[in-house]
């Protein structure tokens, strides 16, 4: 039983938290979301300078040999600072399909440029009524000779405007819902047929509505086995889920040291809020319930090369534990900051809407307590 | 990072778990913390454990401690709880007896250590008064000086099990005239047949007796009993809670008891159905699984910590929170799981013919409602669930 961290791990952490509190302060981090990129292109180069995009795969296709863990601390760190750079959707999930599933040629095409930092991807798997089911896709791909046309509407898809590629879901078979006829494509964001409609999302990233129309890709697109990816599938958005999971624990860490902070400052009948009991039991609260989103991030990374019931029982279970604690901290933090806490200017109504905004992805609470149920 | 155990821990494991297999008391079977216990009943393992030398696992190998890591003595209490075995009292070992290997002098350590880790000497623990429960420090019994005695007057209450005691430890006020109520108490051993010393019971909710009223009248106690300094008693007892605190999560034991609980919902009928196929209750007690497996990886990063040569600290108040928390709702989705059998009251119902058949309802309702009542105790013992949000306010806050 080991809690440690490898020195390359706390070197990785010390300079990224370096990178975040120098460079990505609040007035910069505002600019950017409002700036026409909404994002930091150059940011993401030197994350890439830095190894980071290259961390969590293995040497031979030029990474860093790493894997969950690191995912885990670059998160955590991007959390605290509410980075909106999509290292989860480039390197976790379009990185983690290709990882698990892609051919030779698949992982020498996308890989280096991942790591290199000249690609960006995006994840195409939620649909306007698929709700957190994977496999509930009215996108279909249609083996048409050498390739497959795509038709369909993907929703919110986290990163799409600044991506190059998307990485996307579709039925190849079977009945809505199956678990099998589920494949995985990556494609060219530019192809033809392909159409977006760009907009902001409430906790400051950029997203898009997605649009195939007849799209033709070549059969090289597919990633891994035709219409036998739901479990593929799964394994990503687990992991995904723990990095997303981490980020929340970073973001909730800064939320509730900014709420100590000002409960400090703040005064009301002559002394800080902060000597109140109510207010000092309240932030006991979610500083325990910070801790505990934090052992369950644990538990889903460490799980994640278990088996599979293992794997999915410790991801739903920080999915749960980890988005109720989100929702707690956030709401509770806006609370006893007062009116402050529902200004735009003020920074913890921002971590609230980030922290607000992670329950839904990749699986509600409700969603996955009733995962946690199906696995008994 | 890596939660696996390491071989020598699983090979340490297999030792325990054969130990226990080889030597646990059969008589005892799967009663855990059942209240109706004798004396006897509680002190079986412990006097096995102690011939074995490991009664005291956390002590110093000096005092006659295991030299356990605090992993294996994490697999320690594991392996027990999967027996649900009645385990040493912790007035004893781990309230009273390191106090006295810490802050006593050598005559004591010779005299108490080993009747503690023997199990042969039962010890209750005088703290809390009618007055001062978790202001522990506005307490008012009081000791004189009288030569080479104290004089003690007071009465303190939740004494627990010091029905069976051979001996207690009191806090006693002995400066009445200290600038702060934290300054001016002194902690006394008290010999529990001395003249004066009254144990009264006190029925719970449970209808079981498990805690006392002790009234102390003239009591005289030689001044060799004091532990350490007068009047700086408060030292020592906040010592002493710390202790208490770590262990008190319980993790070992409500993973044992979920999977009671899944057992009677896989065996209760809703429907037609298996009640653990019900959506609603199966949706509960994953919930509880989920919080159940953040404070155990919660304690194994405490445990980690200590490992690496952090002492119990205020994080142990967040376990005791949380690990009272999920006792109580587990005790409590029990009870929903028995359904109706959880009313009949168990003591009017209980053979007393020596059979093992309960005569109402199935064996595993009969305790629920007792058990589920006397957990309520658990968020208000060990300084209550508020006390120690204040604990953290100030410790980890620094509010």
């Amino acid at each position: 039983m080991d809690f440690n961290f490898t020195e390359e791990q706390d070197m990785v952490r010390d300079g990224l938290s370096r990178l975040v509190r120098e460079q990505y302060d609040w007035e910069t981090r505002r600019k950017a979301i409002e700036s026409e990129a909404g994002w930091r292109p150059e940011i993401w180069a030197q994350l890439a300078e830095l190894g980071i995009l290259g961390m969590p795969f293995s040497e031979e296709v030029g990474g860093f040999g790493g894997g969950a863990v690191d995912a885990m601390i670059v998160m955590e760190e991007f959390g605290k600072g509410l980075v909106v750079e999509p290292f989860v959707p480039t390197v976790v999930c379009a990185g983690g399909f290709l990882k698990h599933a892609g051919s030779e040629a698949q992982r020498e095409e996308h890989l280096s440029a991942i790591i290199d930092g000249s690609r960006v991807f995006a994840f195409a798997y939620a649909e306007p009524r698929g709700r957190y089911n994977y496999a509930d896709l009215e996108t279909t791909a249609k083996k048409d000779g050498d390739s497959y046309v795509l038709n369909g509407h993907k929703a919110v898809v986290i990163g799409a405007p600044w991506a190059s590629h998307l990485v996307v879901t579709a039925r190849t078979g079977g009945g809505r819902r199956d678990a099998e006829g589920v494949s995985v494509f990556i494609v060219d964001k530019s192809t033809n047929g392909i159409t977006t409609r760009d907009y902001e999302t409430v906790d400051g990233r950029r997203a898009s509505e997605v649009y195939f129309e007849n799209v033709s890709v070549p059969a090289d697109a597919l990633i891994g086995e035709e219409g036998a990816a739901l479990p593929l599938i799964e394994q990503v958005t687990d992991e995904a889920i723990a990095a997303h999971c981490a980020e929340a624990c970073g973001a909730m860490k800064v939320a509730n040291a900014m709420t100590l902070e000002y409960s400090k400052q703040r005064k009301q009948f002559g002394v800080p809020i902060g000597k109140f009991q109510v207010l000092q039991h309240r932030m006991v609260d979610m500083y325990t319930a910070y801790e505990t989103a934090v052992s369950l991030t644990y538990l889903a990374t460490i799980k994640l090369d278990a088996g599979e019931k293992e794997r999915k029982r410790a991801a739903s279970a920080a999915k749960v534990g980890v988005g109720q604690s989100a929702r707690f901290v956030g709401q509770e933090a806006v609370q006893i900051h007062g009116g402050n806490g529902v200004t735009d200017e003020y920074a913890i109504g921002h971590y609230f809407k980030r922290l607000t905004i992670f329950e839904s992805e990749f699986g509600s609470v409700d969603h996955h307590l009733k995962r946690h149920v199906s696995l008994g | 990072m890596n939660l696996d155990f390491t071989p020598e821990e699983q090979a340490f494991r297999d030792e325990v778990r054969a130990f226990i297999a080889e030597n646990y008391p059969k008589h005892l079977g799967d009663v855990g913390l059942r209240e109706d216990l004798s004396r006897e009943d509680f002190l079986a393992w412990h006097n096995i454990l102690g011939e074995k030398g490991w009664s005291v696992p956390a002590w110093p190998v000096e005092y006659g401690g295991t030299g356990w890591t605090p992993t294996q003595r994490y697999i320690w209490s594991e392996e027990n709880a999967r027996v649900n075995a009645v385990m040493p009292l912790p007035f004893g070992v781990s309230m009273v007896g390191p106090v006295i290997y810490t802050f006593g002098n050598e005559e004591q350590k010779a005299k108490h250590l080993p009747g503690i880790r023997s199990g042969d000497v039962w010890w209750c623990q005088g703290y809390s008064e009618p007055g001062a429960g978790s202001d522990l420090a506005s307490l008012k019994t009081t000791a004189v000086r009288d030569g080479d005695h104290y004089v003690i007057n007071g009465q303190k209450t939740w004494t627990t099990l010091a029905q069976y005691a051979d001996w207690g430890f009191f806090l006693c006020r002995t400066d009445t005239d200290a600038a702060k109520p934290q300054e001016g108490i002194s902690f006394i051993l008290v010999d529990m047949k001395t003249p004066g010393v009254e144990v009264k019971p006190i029925k719970l909710l449970d209808g079981g007796h498990e805690v006392n009223e002790t009234w102390l009248t003239d009591v005289r106690v030689p001044v060799e009993n004091l532990v350490g300094e007068e009047n700086k008693g408060w030292t020592y007892a906040k010592f002493l809670l710390a202790h208490e605190r770590s262990g008190i999560a319980g993790v070992a034991r409500s993973k044992r008891g979920v999977e009671k609980l899944r057992e009677i919902a896989a065996n209760e009928m809703v429907d037609g159905e298996p009640l653990i196929e019900d959506f609603e209750f199966a949706r509960k007690v994953s919930q509880l699984e989920i919080d159940l497996a953040a404070l155990e990886i919660t304690e194994l990063r405490t445990l980690a910590g200590e490992q690496a040569g952090k002492g119990p600290g205020p994080e142990s108040s967040i376990l005791k929170i949380k690990g009272t928390e999920i006792q109580q709702r587990l005790t409590e989705l029990t009870l929903e799981a028995v359904g109706s059998y959880a009313a009949p009251y168990y003591h009017s119902v209980a053979n007393d013919d020596g059979s093992n058949e309960y005569p109402v309802g199935p064996d595993y309702s009969a305790h629920a409602a007792e058990t589920y009542f006397n957990m309520r105790k658990t968020s208000i013992y060990g300084g209550s669930n508020e006390i120690q949000r204040n604990i953290i306010t100030k410790m980890i806050l620094g509010l």
